[in-house]
Protein backbone atom coordinates (compact mmCIF):
# COMPACT_ATOMS: atom_id res chain seq x y z
CA UNK A 1 0.00 0.00 0.00
CA UNK A 2 1.14 3.04 -1.13
CA UNK A 3 0.10 6.50 -1.08
CA UNK A 4 0.22 8.76 -4.01
CA UNK A 5 -1.51 12.15 -5.34
CA UNK A 6 -3.78 12.20 -8.08
CA UNK A 7 -4.44 15.93 -9.82
CA UNK A 8 -8.04 16.47 -11.28
CA UNK A 9 -7.20 18.23 -14.17
CA UNK A 10 -10.88 19.21 -14.49
CA UNK A 11 -10.49 21.27 -11.43
CA UNK A 12 -6.90 23.14 -11.79
CA UNK A 13 -6.67 26.66 -12.92
CA UNK A 14 -2.96 26.15 -13.27
CA UNK A 15 -2.49 28.60 -10.56
CA UNK A 16 1.05 27.23 -9.44
CA UNK A 17 0.57 27.45 -6.00
CA UNK A 18 1.47 23.89 -5.31
CA UNK A 19 4.83 24.59 -6.98
CA UNK A 20 5.50 27.31 -4.46
CA UNK A 21 3.91 25.61 -1.33
CA UNK A 22 6.30 22.17 -2.33
CA UNK A 23 9.31 24.66 -2.51
CA UNK A 24 8.80 26.08 0.59
CA UNK A 25 8.07 23.28 2.55
CA UNK A 26 11.34 21.49 1.43
CA UNK A 27 13.48 25.16 2.30
CA UNK A 28 15.14 25.79 5.16
CA UNK A 29 13.51 28.55 5.92
CA UNK A 30 9.87 26.60 6.19
CA UNK A 31 7.66 28.14 9.07
CA UNK A 32 4.47 25.81 9.88
CA UNK A 33 1.84 29.38 9.16
CA UNK A 34 3.43 30.57 6.32
CA UNK A 35 1.66 33.12 4.72
CA UNK A 36 1.61 33.68 0.92
CA UNK A 37 3.02 36.74 1.57
CA UNK A 38 6.10 34.88 3.13
CA UNK A 39 6.75 32.75 0.07
CA UNK A 40 6.99 35.21 -2.46
CA UNK A 41 9.99 36.74 0.05
CA UNK A 42 11.25 33.36 -0.23
CA UNK A 43 11.57 33.18 -3.79
CA UNK A 44 13.07 36.29 -3.91
CA UNK A 45 15.54 35.10 -1.04
CA UNK A 46 16.63 32.85 -4.19
CA UNK A 47 17.03 35.51 -6.89
CA UNK A 48 19.99 33.66 -8.48
CA UNK A 49 18.91 29.99 -8.25
CA UNK A 50 15.11 30.09 -8.17
CA UNK A 51 13.77 27.21 -6.34
CA UNK A 52 12.75 23.68 -7.61
CA UNK A 53 9.28 22.94 -6.69
CA UNK A 54 8.85 18.71 -7.11
CA UNK A 55 6.02 19.17 -8.63
CA UNK A 56 5.25 20.08 -12.16
CA UNK A 57 2.06 21.92 -13.80
CA UNK A 58 1.67 21.22 -17.25
CA UNK A 59 0.13 23.63 -19.64
CA UNK A 60 0.22 24.53 -23.19
CA UNK A 61 -0.38 27.26 -24.77
CA UNK A 62 -3.91 27.58 -26.44
CA UNK A 63 -5.39 24.98 -24.17
CA UNK A 64 -7.25 25.48 -20.73
CA UNK A 65 -6.52 22.28 -19.61
CA UNK A 66 -3.81 22.15 -16.94
CA UNK A 67 -2.97 19.41 -13.97
CA UNK A 68 -0.16 18.96 -11.37
CA UNK A 69 2.18 16.41 -11.65
CA UNK A 70 4.58 14.94 -9.63
CA UNK A 71 6.37 10.99 -8.84
CA UNK A 72 4.08 8.23 -8.70
CA UNK A 73 5.74 6.44 -6.12
CA UNK A 74 5.81 3.18 -8.91
CA UNK A 75 5.66 -0.06 -7.81
CA UNK A 76 8.39 -1.06 -9.77
CA UNK A 77 10.31 2.53 -9.73
CA UNK A 78 12.03 2.40 -12.50
CA UNK A 79 14.19 5.18 -11.12
CA UNK A 80 15.54 3.56 -8.72
CA UNK A 81 16.64 0.69 -11.03
CA UNK A 82 18.84 3.20 -13.01
CA UNK A 83 20.67 5.07 -10.52
CA UNK A 84 23.94 4.55 -10.28
CA UNK A 85 24.62 5.52 -6.61
CA UNK A 86 21.78 4.66 -4.55
CA UNK A 87 20.03 7.51 -3.86
CA UNK A 88 17.10 6.80 -5.41
CA UNK A 89 15.40 4.57 -3.41
CA UNK A 90 11.99 2.90 -2.39
CA UNK A 91 11.43 3.25 1.79
CA UNK A 92 9.00 0.14 3.14
CA UNK A 93 6.50 2.31 3.50
CA UNK A 94 6.64 2.72 -0.44
CA UNK A 95 7.53 6.40 -0.47
CA UNK A 96 10.37 6.81 -3.18
CA UNK A 97 12.90 9.40 -2.29
CA UNK A 98 15.73 10.63 -3.56
CA UNK A 99 19.17 11.18 -0.82
CA UNK A 100 20.12 14.33 -2.54
CA UNK A 101 23.68 14.44 -0.24
CA UNK A 102 24.40 10.86 -2.61
CA UNK A 103 23.24 12.14 -5.62
CA UNK A 104 25.60 12.66 -8.20
CA UNK A 105 23.31 14.48 -10.75
CA UNK A 106 23.80 12.07 -13.53
CA UNK A 107 20.06 11.93 -15.00
CA UNK A 108 19.79 8.07 -15.15
CA UNK A 109 16.26 8.74 -13.74
CA UNK A 110 15.17 11.37 -15.80
CA UNK A 111 16.22 8.91 -18.46
CA UNK A 112 14.23 5.83 -16.77
CA UNK A 113 11.12 7.81 -15.15
CA UNK A 114 8.42 6.95 -17.06
CA UNK A 115 6.52 10.25 -15.86
CA UNK A 116 9.32 12.73 -16.50
CA UNK A 117 8.32 13.07 -12.74
CA UNK A 118 11.80 13.66 -11.72
CA UNK A 119 13.28 17.51 -11.94
CA UNK A 120 17.00 18.73 -11.87
CA UNK A 121 17.44 20.91 -8.91
CA UNK A 122 18.60 23.85 -7.36
CA UNK A 123 22.09 24.36 -9.30
CA UNK A 124 21.09 21.27 -11.47
CA UNK A 125 23.18 19.45 -8.47
CA UNK A 126 20.43 16.91 -7.54
CA UNK A 127 17.84 15.34 -8.70
CA UNK A 128 14.51 17.17 -7.35
CA UNK A 129 11.27 15.38 -6.86
CA UNK A 130 8.04 14.60 -4.45
CA UNK A 131 8.72 12.84 -1.05
CA UNK A 132 5.04 13.35 0.45
CA UNK A 133 6.19 15.70 2.61
CA UNK A 134 5.96 12.78 5.34
CA UNK A 135 7.14 14.71 8.04
CA UNK A 136 4.89 17.70 7.41
CA UNK A 137 1.56 15.40 8.10
CA UNK A 138 0.40 16.01 4.55
CA UNK A 139 1.71 16.95 1.59
CA UNK A 140 1.97 20.62 1.25
CA UNK A 141 0.55 20.81 -2.23
CA UNK A 142 -2.57 18.73 -1.45
CA UNK A 143 -2.79 20.94 1.65
CA UNK A 144 -2.68 24.45 0.17
CA UNK A 145 -4.65 23.60 -3.31
CA UNK A 146 -6.97 26.53 -3.57
CA UNK A 147 -9.34 24.34 -5.74
CA UNK A 148 -8.72 20.77 -4.42
CA UNK A 149 -7.26 19.59 -7.73
CA UNK A 150 -4.91 17.36 -5.63
CA UNK A 151 -6.11 14.66 -3.56
CA UNK A 152 -3.61 12.43 -1.98
CA UNK A 153 -5.51 8.45 -1.93
CA UNK A 154 -3.68 4.92 -0.43
CA UNK A 155 -4.29 2.81 -3.74
CA UNK B 1 17.93 -24.51 -1.02
CA UNK B 2 20.64 -22.48 -0.97
CA UNK B 3 21.42 -19.55 -3.56
CA UNK B 4 25.01 -18.80 -4.67
CA UNK B 5 25.93 -15.77 -6.54
CA UNK B 6 28.80 -15.43 -8.47
CA UNK B 7 29.78 -11.32 -8.67
CA UNK B 8 29.26 -8.09 -6.43
CA UNK B 9 27.72 -5.68 -8.40
CA UNK B 10 24.59 -4.49 -9.28
CA UNK B 11 22.88 -7.73 -10.90
CA UNK B 12 23.74 -9.39 -8.03
CA UNK B 13 21.80 -6.46 -5.61
CA UNK B 14 18.70 -7.10 -8.72
CA UNK B 15 18.67 -10.52 -7.49
CA UNK B 16 19.45 -10.24 -3.87
CA UNK B 17 16.68 -7.93 -3.73
CA UNK B 18 13.97 -9.92 -5.80
CA UNK B 19 15.02 -13.56 -3.51
CA UNK B 20 14.11 -11.66 -0.91
CA UNK B 21 10.59 -10.15 -1.56
CA UNK B 22 9.68 -13.86 -2.07
CA UNK B 23 12.10 -15.79 0.08
CA UNK B 24 13.29 -14.40 3.50
CA UNK B 25 14.84 -17.55 4.87
CA UNK B 26 17.47 -19.91 2.73
CA UNK B 27 20.45 -18.70 2.48
CA UNK B 28 22.48 -16.67 0.11
CA UNK B 29 25.95 -16.63 -0.60
CA UNK B 30 27.88 -13.97 -2.94
CA UNK B 31 30.99 -14.33 -3.99
CA UNK B 32 33.56 -11.42 -5.50
CA UNK B 33 36.70 -11.29 -6.26
CA UNK B 34 36.96 -7.82 -5.47
CA UNK B 35 37.03 -7.12 -2.01
CA UNK B 36 34.67 -4.21 -1.19
CA UNK B 37 30.82 -4.47 -0.65
CA UNK B 38 28.64 -3.50 -3.22
CA UNK B 39 29.96 -0.17 -5.01
CA UNK B 40 29.02 1.60 -8.14
CA UNK B 41 31.29 1.00 -10.93
CA UNK B 42 30.03 4.40 -12.69
CA UNK B 43 31.22 6.42 -9.65
CA UNK B 44 34.88 5.54 -10.31
CA UNK B 45 34.86 8.80 -12.26
CA UNK B 46 33.69 10.82 -10.02
CA UNK B 47 36.27 8.96 -7.41
CA UNK B 48 38.66 10.04 -9.69
CA UNK B 49 37.57 13.61 -10.03
CA UNK B 50 37.36 14.07 -6.04
CA UNK B 51 33.65 14.77 -6.24
CA UNK B 52 32.83 11.50 -4.16
CA UNK B 53 34.99 10.21 -1.16
CA UNK B 54 34.89 6.13 -0.37
CA UNK B 55 31.89 6.43 2.08
CA UNK B 56 29.88 7.35 -1.15
CA UNK B 57 30.85 4.75 -3.50
CA UNK B 58 28.76 2.32 -2.05
CA UNK B 59 24.83 1.58 -3.63
CA UNK B 60 23.62 0.02 -0.57
CA UNK B 61 23.68 0.98 3.51
CA UNK B 62 26.44 -0.99 5.54
CA UNK B 63 24.09 -3.59 7.10
CA UNK B 64 22.51 -4.12 3.22
CA UNK B 65 24.00 -7.93 3.71
CA UNK B 66 23.02 -8.56 7.55
CA UNK B 67 19.58 -6.99 6.50
CA UNK B 68 19.20 -9.34 3.46
CA UNK B 69 20.74 -12.48 5.64
CA UNK B 70 23.41 -13.03 2.65
CA UNK B 71 26.92 -14.23 3.25
CA UNK B 72 29.69 -12.79 1.55
CA UNK B 73 33.13 -14.31 0.28
CA UNK B 74 34.70 -11.27 -0.93
CA UNK B 75 38.16 -11.17 -2.34
CA UNK B 76 37.94 -15.01 -3.50
CA UNK B 77 37.60 -16.14 -7.30
CA UNK B 78 35.87 -18.35 -8.92
CA UNK B 79 37.87 -20.18 -11.06
CA UNK B 80 35.55 -22.87 -12.23
CA UNK B 81 32.13 -24.25 -11.62
CA UNK B 82 31.05 -28.02 -11.60
CA UNK B 83 27.74 -27.88 -12.89
CA UNK B 84 27.43 -31.57 -12.29
CA UNK B 85 28.13 -31.46 -9.00
CA UNK B 86 26.23 -28.30 -8.36
CA UNK B 87 29.51 -26.21 -6.69
CA UNK B 88 31.50 -23.28 -7.36
CA UNK B 89 35.10 -23.68 -6.90
CA UNK B 90 36.82 -20.72 -5.46
CA UNK B 91 40.84 -19.65 -5.86
CA UNK B 92 41.52 -21.18 -2.38
CA UNK B 93 39.90 -24.89 -3.52
CA UNK B 94 37.29 -24.55 -1.66
CA UNK B 95 33.68 -25.69 -3.29
CA UNK B 96 30.59 -23.85 -2.65
CA UNK B 97 27.30 -25.84 -3.02
CA UNK B 98 24.53 -24.31 -4.65
CA UNK B 99 21.26 -25.29 -5.41
CA UNK B 100 20.58 -22.20 -7.80
CA UNK B 101 23.49 -20.62 -9.30
CA UNK B 102 23.44 -16.92 -10.65
CA UNK B 103 26.77 -15.81 -12.95
CA UNK B 104 26.95 -12.26 -12.44
CA UNK B 105 30.99 -11.34 -13.04
CA UNK B 106 30.10 -8.71 -15.31
CA UNK B 107 32.51 -7.21 -18.28
CA UNK B 108 36.44 -6.92 -17.80
CA UNK B 109 38.42 -4.51 -19.91
CA UNK B 110 39.49 -5.16 -23.71
CA UNK B 111 43.04 -4.75 -24.23
CA UNK B 112 44.40 -5.41 -27.68
CA UNK B 113 47.70 -7.06 -27.05
CA UNK B 114 49.88 -3.85 -27.17
CA UNK B 115 53.79 -3.37 -27.12
CA UNK B 116 54.49 -1.39 -23.62
CA UNK B 117 51.46 -2.56 -21.73
CA UNK B 118 53.38 -4.00 -18.85
CA UNK B 119 55.27 -0.92 -17.99
CA UNK B 120 54.23 1.17 -14.62
CA UNK B 121 51.28 3.68 -15.34
CA UNK B 122 49.65 1.78 -17.69
CA UNK B 123 45.40 1.35 -16.49
CA UNK B 124 42.66 0.33 -17.33
CA UNK B 125 39.23 2.03 -16.31
CA UNK B 126 36.52 -0.32 -15.02
CA UNK B 127 37.59 -1.02 -11.13
CA UNK B 128 38.13 0.70 -7.96
CA UNK B 129 41.24 -0.69 -7.30
CA UNK B 130 41.62 0.78 -11.07
CA UNK B 131 41.13 4.56 -9.67
CA UNK B 132 43.01 4.36 -6.33
CA UNK B 133 46.16 3.18 -8.83
CA UNK B 134 45.74 6.54 -11.03
CA UNK B 135 45.29 8.09 -8.05
CA UNK B 136 48.31 7.68 -6.47
CA UNK B 137 50.17 8.27 -9.61
CA UNK B 138 48.48 11.85 -10.20
CA UNK B 139 49.81 12.05 -6.40
CA UNK B 140 53.25 10.99 -7.23
CA UNK B 141 53.36 13.54 -9.85
CA UNK B 142 51.69 12.57 -13.31
CA UNK B 143 51.03 14.97 -14.96
CA UNK B 144 50.22 14.25 -18.78
CA UNK B 145 47.82 11.48 -19.66
CA UNK B 146 47.04 9.39 -22.35
CA UNK B 147 43.15 8.02 -22.87
CA UNK B 148 43.01 5.88 -25.31
CA UNK B 149 39.28 5.30 -26.35
CA UNK B 150 36.83 7.66 -26.60
CA UNK B 151 33.69 5.91 -25.63
CA UNK B 152 31.85 6.73 -22.38
CA UNK B 153 34.42 4.90 -20.19
CA UNK B 154 37.03 6.67 -21.71
CA UNK B 155 35.56 10.13 -21.75
CA UNK B 156 34.49 10.13 -18.24
CA UNK B 157 38.21 9.08 -17.13
CA UNK B 158 39.57 11.69 -19.00
CA UNK B 159 37.10 14.81 -17.64
CA UNK B 160 38.18 13.51 -14.19
CA UNK B 161 42.33 13.46 -14.86
CA UNK B 162 41.28 17.15 -16.44
CA UNK B 163 39.27 18.25 -13.11
CA UNK B 164 42.63 16.70 -11.27
CA UNK B 165 44.81 18.98 -13.27
CA UNK B 166 46.41 16.78 -15.79
CA UNK B 167 46.67 17.39 -19.59
CA UNK B 168 44.93 14.90 -21.54
CA UNK B 169 44.97 13.67 -24.86
CA UNK B 170 41.99 11.02 -26.19
CA UNK B 171 43.06 8.86 -28.64
CA UNK B 172 40.26 6.88 -30.67
CA UNK B 173 40.25 4.84 -34.09
CA UNK B 174 36.90 6.17 -35.29
CA UNK B 175 36.23 9.46 -36.98
CA UNK B 176 34.06 10.69 -33.94
CA UNK B 177 33.87 10.02 -30.35
CA UNK B 178 31.05 8.17 -28.52
CA UNK B 179 30.17 6.62 -32.13
CA UNK B 180 28.39 4.11 -30.32
CA UNK B 181 25.47 6.61 -29.00
CA UNK B 182 25.67 9.58 -31.36
CA UNK B 183 25.97 10.79 -35.15
CA UNK B 184 28.41 13.22 -36.31
CA UNK B 185 26.72 16.38 -35.73
CA UNK B 186 25.90 15.13 -31.66
CA UNK B 187 29.59 13.92 -31.01
CA UNK B 188 31.14 17.50 -32.71
CA UNK B 189 28.84 19.15 -30.13
CA UNK B 190 30.40 17.22 -27.24
CA UNK B 191 33.86 17.03 -28.58
CA UNK B 192 33.40 20.87 -29.23
CA UNK B 193 32.48 21.03 -25.05
CA UNK B 194 35.88 18.82 -23.87
CA UNK B 195 38.13 20.69 -26.35
CA UNK B 196 37.29 23.84 -24.53
CA UNK B 197 38.45 22.20 -21.38
CA UNK B 198 41.33 21.24 -22.86
CA UNK B 199 41.18 17.89 -23.50
CA UNK B 200 43.09 17.02 -27.17
CA UNK B 201 41.80 14.53 -29.43
CA UNK B 202 43.65 12.25 -31.92
CA UNK B 203 40.82 10.57 -34.35
CA UNK B 204 41.27 7.96 -36.74
CA UNK B 205 44.37 6.90 -35.27
CA UNK B 206 45.24 3.92 -32.05
CA UNK B 207 48.31 3.90 -29.74
CA UNK B 208 51.23 1.38 -31.71
CA UNK B 209 53.77 1.47 -28.51
CA UNK B 210 53.61 2.83 -25.29
CA UNK B 211 57.38 3.65 -24.29
CA UNK B 212 59.76 4.29 -21.48
CA UNK B 213 62.41 2.58 -19.14
CA UNK B 214 60.05 0.88 -16.09
CA UNK B 215 57.39 3.26 -16.22
CA UNK B 216 55.41 5.44 -18.71
CA UNK B 217 57.32 8.27 -20.59
CA UNK B 218 55.51 8.26 -24.01
CA UNK B 219 53.04 6.78 -26.34
CA UNK B 220 53.40 6.56 -30.06
CA UNK B 221 50.88 6.11 -32.38
CA UNK B 222 50.03 4.18 -35.59
CA UNK B 223 50.21 7.88 -37.36
CA UNK B 224 53.53 8.11 -36.39
CA UNK B 225 53.25 11.05 -33.43
CA UNK B 226 54.79 10.65 -30.70
CA UNK B 227 53.27 11.89 -27.24
CA UNK B 228 54.79 12.52 -23.96
CA UNK B 229 52.85 10.92 -21.37
CA UNK B 230 53.36 9.91 -17.66
CA UNK B 231 49.98 7.69 -17.47
CA UNK B 232 47.84 5.79 -19.91
CA UNK B 233 44.34 4.34 -19.55
CA UNK B 234 43.06 1.77 -21.52
CA UNK B 235 39.14 2.06 -22.19
CA UNK B 236 38.06 0.76 -25.34
CA UNK B 237 35.33 -1.42 -23.87
CA UNK B 238 34.18 -3.86 -22.34
CA UNK B 239 34.01 -8.32 -22.80
CA UNK B 240 31.87 -10.77 -20.92
CA UNK B 241 33.91 -11.95 -17.87
CA UNK B 242 33.10 -15.44 -18.11
CA UNK B 243 37.11 -16.92 -19.49
CA UNK B 244 36.53 -19.15 -16.55
CA UNK B 245 33.43 -21.04 -17.67
CA UNK B 246 34.27 -21.56 -21.31
CA UNK B 247 35.11 -25.22 -22.40
CA UNK B 248 32.12 -26.11 -20.23
CA UNK B 249 28.40 -27.39 -21.59
CA UNK B 250 27.06 -23.73 -20.81
CA UNK B 251 26.25 -22.10 -23.76
CA UNK B 252 27.91 -18.90 -24.72
CA UNK B 253 27.68 -16.80 -28.09
CA UNK B 254 29.41 -13.48 -27.16
CA UNK B 255 28.11 -13.67 -23.23
CA UNK B 256 26.08 -16.33 -21.23
CA UNK B 257 23.19 -16.78 -23.79
CA UNK B 258 19.52 -16.63 -21.42
CA UNK B 259 16.13 -16.45 -22.49
CA UNK B 260 13.70 -13.94 -21.33
CA UNK B 261 13.97 -15.50 -17.60
CA UNK B 262 17.56 -14.95 -17.54
CA UNK B 263 17.53 -19.21 -17.61
CA UNK B 264 20.71 -20.81 -19.11
CA UNK B 265 21.42 -23.88 -20.99
CA UNK B 266 21.91 -25.60 -17.75
CA UNK B 267 19.39 -26.16 -14.86
CA UNK B 268 19.27 -24.09 -12.09
CA UNK B 269 22.08 -21.87 -13.33
CA UNK B 270 21.36 -18.38 -14.04
CA UNK B 271 22.91 -15.15 -15.90
CA UNK B 272 22.24 -11.84 -15.50
CA UNK B 273 24.26 -8.76 -16.13
CA UNK B 274 27.19 -7.66 -18.36
CA UNK B 275 28.24 -11.00 -18.80
CA UNK B 276 24.63 -11.80 -20.31
CA UNK B 277 23.76 -12.25 -23.72
CA UNK B 278 19.76 -11.81 -23.54
CA UNK B 279 17.13 -10.54 -25.94
CA UNK B 280 17.38 -6.87 -27.29
CA UNK B 281 13.89 -5.57 -28.16
CA UNK B 282 14.60 -2.89 -30.38
CA UNK B 283 17.37 -4.58 -32.29
CA UNK B 284 15.26 -7.93 -32.31
CA UNK B 285 18.14 -10.49 -31.39
CA UNK B 286 20.59 -11.41 -28.89
CA UNK B 287 23.25 -8.97 -27.31
CA UNK B 288 25.06 -8.05 -24.48
CA UNK B 289 24.06 -5.03 -23.38
CA UNK B 290 26.22 -3.81 -20.88
CA UNK B 291 24.47 -1.10 -19.34
CA UNK B 292 23.68 -0.82 -14.83
CA UNK B 293 19.74 -0.34 -15.09
CA UNK B 294 19.49 -3.40 -17.49
CA UNK B 295 21.81 -5.54 -15.16
CA UNK B 296 19.73 -4.82 -11.94
CA UNK B 297 16.87 -5.73 -14.39
CA UNK B 298 18.26 -9.03 -15.33
CA UNK B 299 19.37 -9.94 -12.03
CA UNK B 300 16.14 -8.85 -10.54
CA UNK B 301 14.13 -11.36 -12.87
CA UNK B 302 16.60 -13.96 -12.07
CA UNK B 303 16.21 -13.26 -8.38
CA UNK B 304 12.95 -14.03 -9.03
CA UNK B 305 12.45 -17.13 -10.85
CA UNK B 306 15.44 -18.68 -8.61
CA UNK B 307 13.25 -18.14 -5.73
CA UNK B 308 10.12 -19.80 -8.10
CA UNK B 309 8.17 -17.01 -8.72
CA UNK B 310 7.94 -16.70 -12.49
CA UNK B 311 8.88 -13.37 -14.07
CA UNK B 312 10.19 -12.08 -17.49
CA UNK B 313 12.26 -9.21 -19.09
CA UNK B 314 11.58 -8.91 -22.17
CA UNK B 315 11.75 -5.38 -22.65
CA UNK B 316 15.74 -4.94 -22.20
CA UNK B 317 17.58 -1.46 -24.99
CA UNK B 318 20.17 -0.41 -24.81
CA UNK B 319 19.69 3.15 -22.73
CA UNK B 320 22.51 6.07 -21.50
CA UNK B 321 22.17 8.93 -19.69
CA UNK B 322 25.82 10.59 -19.38
CA UNK B 323 27.67 14.32 -18.81
CA UNK B 324 30.76 15.91 -19.14
CA UNK B 325 31.25 19.50 -17.92
CA UNK B 326 28.58 21.22 -18.90
CA UNK B 327 26.88 19.00 -21.52
CA UNK B 328 24.76 16.45 -20.38
CA UNK B 329 22.95 13.84 -23.02
CA UNK B 330 20.59 11.04 -23.03
CA UNK B 331 20.20 8.71 -25.97
CA UNK B 332 17.85 4.86 -25.74
CA UNK B 333 16.92 2.46 -28.49
CA UNK B 334 18.60 2.66 -31.85
CA UNK B 335 21.02 6.18 -32.78
CA UNK B 336 22.58 4.93 -36.01
CA UNK B 337 19.95 3.19 -37.74
CA UNK B 338 20.97 1.48 -41.28
CA UNK B 339 17.71 1.48 -42.72
CA UNK B 340 15.89 3.96 -45.25
CA UNK B 341 12.26 2.98 -44.04
CA UNK B 342 12.75 5.08 -40.99
CA UNK B 343 11.50 8.50 -40.44
CA UNK B 344 14.51 10.79 -38.75
CA UNK B 345 12.63 14.00 -36.91
CA UNK B 346 15.55 16.71 -35.56
CA UNK B 347 16.22 19.88 -34.27
CA UNK B 348 19.65 21.32 -33.69
CA UNK B 349 18.74 24.99 -31.61
CA UNK B 350 22.72 26.47 -31.91
CA UNK B 351 21.73 29.07 -29.66
CA UNK B 352 21.28 26.74 -26.46
CA UNK B 353 23.80 24.38 -28.39
CA UNK B 354 20.52 21.60 -27.86
CA UNK B 355 19.88 19.18 -30.06
CA UNK B 356 17.05 16.60 -30.16
CA UNK B 357 16.90 13.54 -33.15
CA UNK B 358 14.15 11.13 -32.80
CA UNK B 359 13.89 7.99 -34.94
CA UNK B 360 10.13 6.71 -36.14
CA UNK B 361 9.45 3.41 -37.51
CA UNK B 362 5.83 2.28 -38.46
CA UNK B 363 4.64 5.07 -36.28
CA UNK B 364 6.87 4.44 -33.10
CA UNK B 365 9.97 5.33 -31.60
CA UNK B 366 12.93 3.41 -32.51
CA UNK B 367 15.36 5.71 -30.65
CA UNK B 368 16.14 9.23 -29.85
CA UNK B 369 19.54 11.04 -29.21
CA UNK B 370 18.97 14.10 -27.07
CA UNK B 371 22.38 17.12 -25.45
CA UNK B 372 21.46 19.68 -23.44
CA UNK B 373 17.46 19.04 -23.90
CA UNK B 374 16.97 16.15 -21.41
CA UNK B 375 14.03 17.10 -19.12
CA UNK B 376 11.44 14.47 -19.00
CA UNK B 377 12.88 12.19 -21.28
CA UNK B 378 12.18 8.84 -19.75
CA UNK B 379 8.76 9.82 -21.25
CA UNK B 380 9.80 8.58 -24.79
CA UNK B 381 12.59 6.17 -23.31
CA UNK B 382 8.75 4.56 -22.04
CA UNK B 383 7.24 5.20 -25.40
CA UNK B 384 10.35 3.04 -26.87
CA UNK B 385 9.37 0.10 -24.39
CA UNK B 386 5.65 0.21 -24.90
CA UNK B 387 5.33 0.78 -28.70
CA UNK B 388 3.40 3.34 -28.62
CA UNK B 389 1.90 4.81 -31.77
CA UNK B 390 2.98 8.34 -31.93
CA UNK B 391 1.91 9.39 -35.56
CA UNK B 392 -0.25 11.86 -34.09
CA UNK B 393 2.09 13.71 -31.50
CA UNK B 394 5.45 13.54 -33.11
CA UNK B 395 6.19 17.22 -34.39
CA UNK B 396 5.85 17.91 -30.42
CA UNK B 397 8.41 15.12 -29.65
CA UNK B 398 11.32 17.52 -30.38
CA UNK B 399 10.20 20.07 -27.97
CA UNK B 400 11.24 21.02 -24.68
CA UNK B 401 8.19 21.25 -23.20
CA UNK B 402 6.75 17.51 -24.31
CA UNK B 403 4.26 16.65 -22.13
CA UNK B 404 1.15 14.45 -20.74
CA UNK B 405 -1.01 17.35 -22.32
CA UNK B 406 0.35 15.96 -25.71
CA UNK B 407 -1.13 12.78 -25.31
CA UNK B 408 -5.16 12.35 -25.92
CA UNK B 409 -7.15 12.82 -22.39
CA UNK B 410 -7.77 8.80 -21.48
CA UNK B 411 -4.23 7.81 -22.50
CA UNK B 412 -2.84 10.45 -20.22
CA UNK B 413 -5.04 10.14 -16.91
CA UNK B 414 -4.78 6.27 -17.21
CA UNK B 415 -1.57 6.25 -17.39
CA UNK B 416 -1.03 9.05 -14.63
CA UNK B 417 -3.62 7.54 -12.40
CA UNK B 418 -1.88 3.69 -12.79
CA UNK B 419 -5.59 2.40 -13.39
CA UNK B 420 -6.71 4.38 -9.50
CA UNK B 421 -9.19 7.08 -10.22
CA UNK B 422 -8.64 10.80 -7.93
C1 LIG C 1 33.89 3.68 -15.74
C2 LIG C 1 32.53 3.12 -16.03
C3 LIG C 1 31.44 3.97 -16.07
C4 LIG C 1 30.16 3.47 -16.32
N1 LIG C 1 29.11 4.34 -16.34
C5 LIG C 1 27.86 3.87 -16.57
C6 LIG C 1 26.74 4.74 -16.55
O1 LIG C 1 26.86 5.95 -16.32
N2 LIG C 1 25.52 4.23 -16.78
C7 LIG C 1 25.34 2.89 -17.05
O2 LIG C 1 24.21 2.47 -17.28
N3 LIG C 1 26.38 2.04 -17.04
C8 LIG C 1 27.64 2.49 -16.81
N4 LIG C 1 28.68 1.62 -16.81
C9 LIG C 1 28.40 0.18 -17.02
C10 LIG C 1 27.94 -0.46 -15.72
O3 LIG C 1 28.85 -0.18 -14.71
C11 LIG C 1 27.77 -1.96 -15.91
O4 LIG C 1 26.79 -2.19 -16.87
C12 LIG C 1 27.38 -2.67 -14.62
O5 LIG C 1 28.29 -2.44 -13.60
C13 LIG C 1 27.25 -4.16 -14.86
O6 LIG C 1 26.96 -4.79 -13.65
P1 LIG C 1 27.18 -6.34 -13.42
O7 LIG C 1 26.51 -6.64 -12.13
O8 LIG C 1 26.75 -7.10 -14.62
O9 LIG C 1 28.75 -6.60 -13.32
P2 LIG C 1 30.02 -5.77 -12.90
O10 LIG C 1 29.67 -4.43 -12.39
O11 LIG C 1 30.97 -5.83 -14.03
O12 LIG C 1 30.59 -6.62 -11.67
C14 LIG C 1 30.97 -7.97 -11.75
C15 LIG C 1 31.66 -8.37 -10.48
O13 LIG C 1 31.98 -9.75 -10.51
C16 LIG C 1 33.32 -9.95 -10.11
N5 LIG C 1 33.84 -11.17 -10.73
C17 LIG C 1 34.07 -11.39 -12.05
N6 LIG C 1 34.54 -12.64 -12.26
C18 LIG C 1 34.60 -13.22 -11.06
C19 LIG C 1 35.01 -14.53 -10.61
N7 LIG C 1 35.42 -15.46 -11.46
N8 LIG C 1 34.95 -14.81 -9.29
C20 LIG C 1 34.50 -13.86 -8.40
N9 LIG C 1 34.11 -12.63 -8.78
C21 LIG C 1 34.15 -12.31 -10.08
C22 LIG C 1 34.01 -8.70 -10.62
O14 LIG C 1 35.24 -8.46 -10.02
C23 LIG C 1 32.98 -7.66 -10.25
O15 LIG C 1 33.08 -7.28 -8.92
C24 LIG C 1 29.98 2.09 -16.55
C25 LIG C 1 31.07 1.23 -16.51
C26 LIG C 1 32.34 1.72 -16.24
C27 LIG C 1 33.49 0.78 -16.19
S1 LIG D 1 10.43 9.21 -10.00
FE1 LIG D 1 9.29 8.42 -11.74
S2 LIG D 1 9.92 6.26 -11.89
FE2 LIG D 1 10.52 6.96 -9.87
S3 LIG D 1 8.81 6.35 -8.57
FE3 LIG D 1 8.46 8.49 -9.19
S4 LIG D 1 7.17 8.35 -11.03
FE4 LIG D 1 8.03 6.31 -10.67
S1 LIG E 1 20.62 11.95 -10.84
FE1 LIG E 1 20.94 11.30 -8.71
S2 LIG E 1 19.09 10.17 -8.14
FE2 LIG E 1 19.11 10.37 -10.38
S3 LIG E 1 20.07 8.49 -11.08
FE3 LIG E 1 21.73 10.00 -10.92
S4 LIG E 1 22.53 9.73 -8.86
FE4 LIG E 1 20.55 8.67 -8.90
Amino acid sequence: MAKKIFPKEEVCVGCHLCEVYCVYAHSKYKKPTAKAHELVKLYNKHKDTKPTPRILVEEKSGEWTTFALQCRHCDDAPCTKACITGAMKKLEDGRVICDEEKCVGCWSCIMACPHGAVRRGENKKAASKCDLCLELGEPACVKNCPNDALVIKEV
Amino acid sequence: MRYVIIGNSVAACGCIEAIRKVDTQNPIVVISDERYRVYSRPLISYYLAGKVDESKMYIRDEDYYEKHKVETLLGKRAISVDFKNKEVILDDESKIKYDRLLIATGGKPFVPPTKGFELKNVFTFIKFDDVKAIDEAIKGGAKKAVVIGAGLSGLKAAEALVKRGLEVTVVELANRILGSILDLEASKIVQAELEKHGIVFKLETSVDEIMGADRVERVRLKNGEVLDSDIVVFAIGVVPNIDFLKGTELKINRGIVVDDHMRTNIEDVYAAGDCAEGYDFVFEQQRVIPIWSNAYNQGETAGYNMAGVEKTFDRGFPMNSIGFFDVHMITAGIVMPNSDDIEVLVKHDREKNAYRKIYIKNGRVLGFMFINSIDRAGMITNMIKEGLNVESIKHRLLDEDFGYLDLPKELRQEKISGGAKA
